[in-house]
């Protein structure tokens, strides 16, 4: 018992000492707390990463908590970063619902909060200061019309779904939908969810070649990369040649697919810009210097296709 | 001068005493009691769930069935009072599903000799699997009791908040003390943990205690579903997935142990509690990758369990720990 004292009194001395240098910052200095989802994805430690960059530039102490894909741990980092109190907060949801209880204590506590990524279904616009988003119904549109070009309106689909309730999910099968449905011989044959991990992209793909003949796929259409990237891997192993007897198109654009681009195993990818960081703490800067902000701010990506994927994956992996 | 079964218990609220000072020396507004009691709100699913869990692990067996039970429970909620049905109904009948829902698991345990942990892990599946057919996407709940639930509570000087959740678990926990503690039902628990074999010689009603102990933390599963329910406004069928290891853990680190007869119901508070003040801490010292809260939490198992090999060397020795 008195050894445990002993040692829990000398953490602590040491502990003390170490914090008084690095904690003191300079009282200008702004403070934002980031609460990801988590690092399920390739996509996701990009935009990670991409914020944290954003911040270091611009002198801001970011305080970050990885939620690993759970709600529950966003809320407590969320009520955490109110009793620390942060200047600003910067939330990319897990799900689109239950964000009213916490973010109410955000306001009453004057604390302006930024949405990023996915969307949260909030009927008081007054709870958050503004929303950075990608347009994923866009980018679902996008998908479909290089894929409707590409095979000229013919073609049976399979689709690999996102998470379950995910605003991506939803929003680009939406896109895409909404743009096959002008060509009628091209149809969605089968989906399932696969969870936008790579594991399950290659679990589910395997379910599809062996439900039906692989020679009546005409493409994959994968709501992430990962997800396209489990596919080609079970394909590969069907002995099918991926990009080439069924084509890939996916949404994205992480490092990894322009290798797979480069390889010729997938064809298309429509970017999912992780440069987030960049307006959201524009509108916080804007909105604590006292100026009004918009509600919804967009980010647009571009469709990558093999042409470039060489010369593309240079680019991203030399950064 | 402090009995050696205490012990477990005291280590944990000694680690969570050091690491509550250690916060508050490196980071403002750590050693507020705003941050203590958001431990009670943050955490009052978790603590409830373990508080079930741990009648389960000390009778001996396990329940991994939890975590599905609260989604289940917490999706079902969401979809009745969204289809216009009233709170007086609901609660009280998702309340009686997740206790019939307990006592069925317990029933195959006790009857057909089965491994607590395979019964469980099926419910497990099932009540997942039924969350996602209730409804796949989550379930916003609006509605006026919510909103003034979420809004009720005591504010202390200092911001300091005795929330709705707060209060729910203190009433539970003081419920679970009297009931493992001052009842013959804990007893039964005690001593089926103890020694099965013996506790049947001694005229324990095994039948209806092992029915009894899954009906009570299948119960408490979906009380906590409901408190999960307020805690998000929604009801969601992907919620709290691996929960039941989380309460698990939670149990271990308050000192019970797995093989069962052996722990305190306030331990597992404590537990709790220590659990939500690590990832407390690396939320305000933001540049820690959050995993460490799962580092920490499997290194803390792990002593604990050691340390209860070396605290308690036979069970015969100590006899019941129950006073």
């Amino acid at each position: 018992m008195k050894q445990l004292i002993t040692l829990i009194v000398s953490a602590i001395a040491i502990a003390g000492c170490g914090s008084g240098s690095s904690e003191g910052g300079a009282d200008d200095q702004l403070t934002v707390g980031f609460s990801q989802v988590g690092s399920e994805s390739g996509w996701r430690t990009s935009f990670t990463q991409a914020v944290q960059a954003e911040a270091r530039d611009r002198g801001i102490d970011l305080k970050f908590s990885d939620a690993q894909q759970k709600q529950e741990n966003q809320i407590r980092a969320v009520r955490s970063f109110i009793a620390q109190g942060v200047d600003a907060i910067v939330i990319a949801p897990v799900v689109e619902t239950g964000w009213k209880p916490v973010l109410t204590e955000a306001k009453r506590a004057g604390i302006p909060v930024v949405i990023v990524d996915r969307n949260m279904a909030l009927e008081d616009d007054s709870l958050y200061l503004t929303r950075v988003a990608s347009d994923f119904v866009e980018e679902g549109r996008k998908a479909g019309r290089w894929l409707m070009e590409e095979t000229g309106g013919d073609c049976d689909i399979v689709e690999l779904q996102g998470t379950v309730g995910a605003t991506a999910a939803i929003d680009r099968m939406t896109g895409f939908n909404e743009v096959i449905a002008n060509y009628p011989d091209a149809e969605i044959v089968m989906t399932q969810t696969a969870d936008f991990t790579r594991a399950r992209g290659k679990e589910i793909m395997e379910t599809f070649l062996r439900a039906m003949d692989p020679a009546d796929i005409c493409a994959v259409w994968a709501h992430n990369d990962e997800m396209a990237l489990g596919a080609v891997i079970a394909m590969k192993e069907a002995g099918i040649d991926p990009g080439d007897d069924i084509l890939v198109v996916s949404v994205d654009a992480v490092p990894d697919i322009f290798k797979a681009m480069a390889d010729g195993d997938t064809n298309a990818t429509v970017e999912l810009s992780p440069h987030m960081g960049g307006p959201a703490f524009d509108a916080i800067e804007a909105h604590l210097r006292g100026e009004s902000v918009e509600k919804l701010i967009s980010v647009n990506g571009d469709l990558f296709t093999q042409e470039t994927a060489a010369e593309e994956y240079q680019k991203r992996t030399a950064g | 001068m402090i009995p050696a079964r205490h012990a477990p218990v005291l280590v944990t609220a000694g680690l969570f005493a050091a690491l509550f000072i250690l916060g508050a020396l490196q980071y403002d507004g750590f050693g507020t009691l705003r941050v203590f009691l958001n431990l009670f709100t943050d955490n009052a699913f978790l603590a409830v769930t373990a508080i079930g869990m741990t009648f389960v692990i000390l009778s001996g067996g396990i329940d991994l069935s939890v975590g599905a039970v609260i989604a289940f429970t917490g999706v079902l909620t969401a979809v009745l009072i969204q289809a216009g049905w009233p709170l007086w109904l609901v609660f009280p009948l998702v309340l009686v599903i997740g206790g019939t829902f307990g006592a069925g698991m317990g029933c195959l345990i006790h009857f057909y000799r089965l491994q607590p942990f395979i019964v469980t892990l099926a419910g497990m599946f099932l009540m997942r699997g039924l969350a996602v057919v209730v409804s796949e996407r989550s379930v916003p709940i609006e509605h006026s009791v919510y909103d003034a639930v979420n809004a009720a509570g005591v504010m202390l000087p200092g911001r300091a908040f005795i929330s709705a959740q707060a209060i729910m678990l203190v009433i539970v926990l003081a419920g679970a003390l009297i009931l493992a503690h001052y009842r013959r039902f804990g007893t039964y628990v005690y001593a089926m943990g103890g020694n099965a074999e013996s506790a049947r010689l001694m005229a324990v009603p095994v039948a209806r205690t092992t029915i009894g102990i899954y009906a009570l933390s299948s119960f408490l599963a979906a009380l906590a579903g409901i408190m999960f329910s307020f805690y998000t406004s929604s009801g969601y069928a992907l919620a709290a997935v691996g929960l039941e290891l989380d309460a698990i853990a939670a149990v271990v680190i308050g000192g019970t142990l797995l093989t069962g007869g052996y722990g305190y119901v306030i331990g597992t508070l404590v537990g709790v509690m220590l659990m939500g003040l690590v990832q407390t801490y690396i939320a305000f010292n933001g540049s820690l990758n959050s995993w460490w809260t799962k580092i920490v939490i499997g290194v803390l198992v792990l002593i604990f369990v050691c340390l209860q090999r070396i605290r308690i060397p036979t069970r015969a020795a100590t006899g019941s720990a129950r006073e």
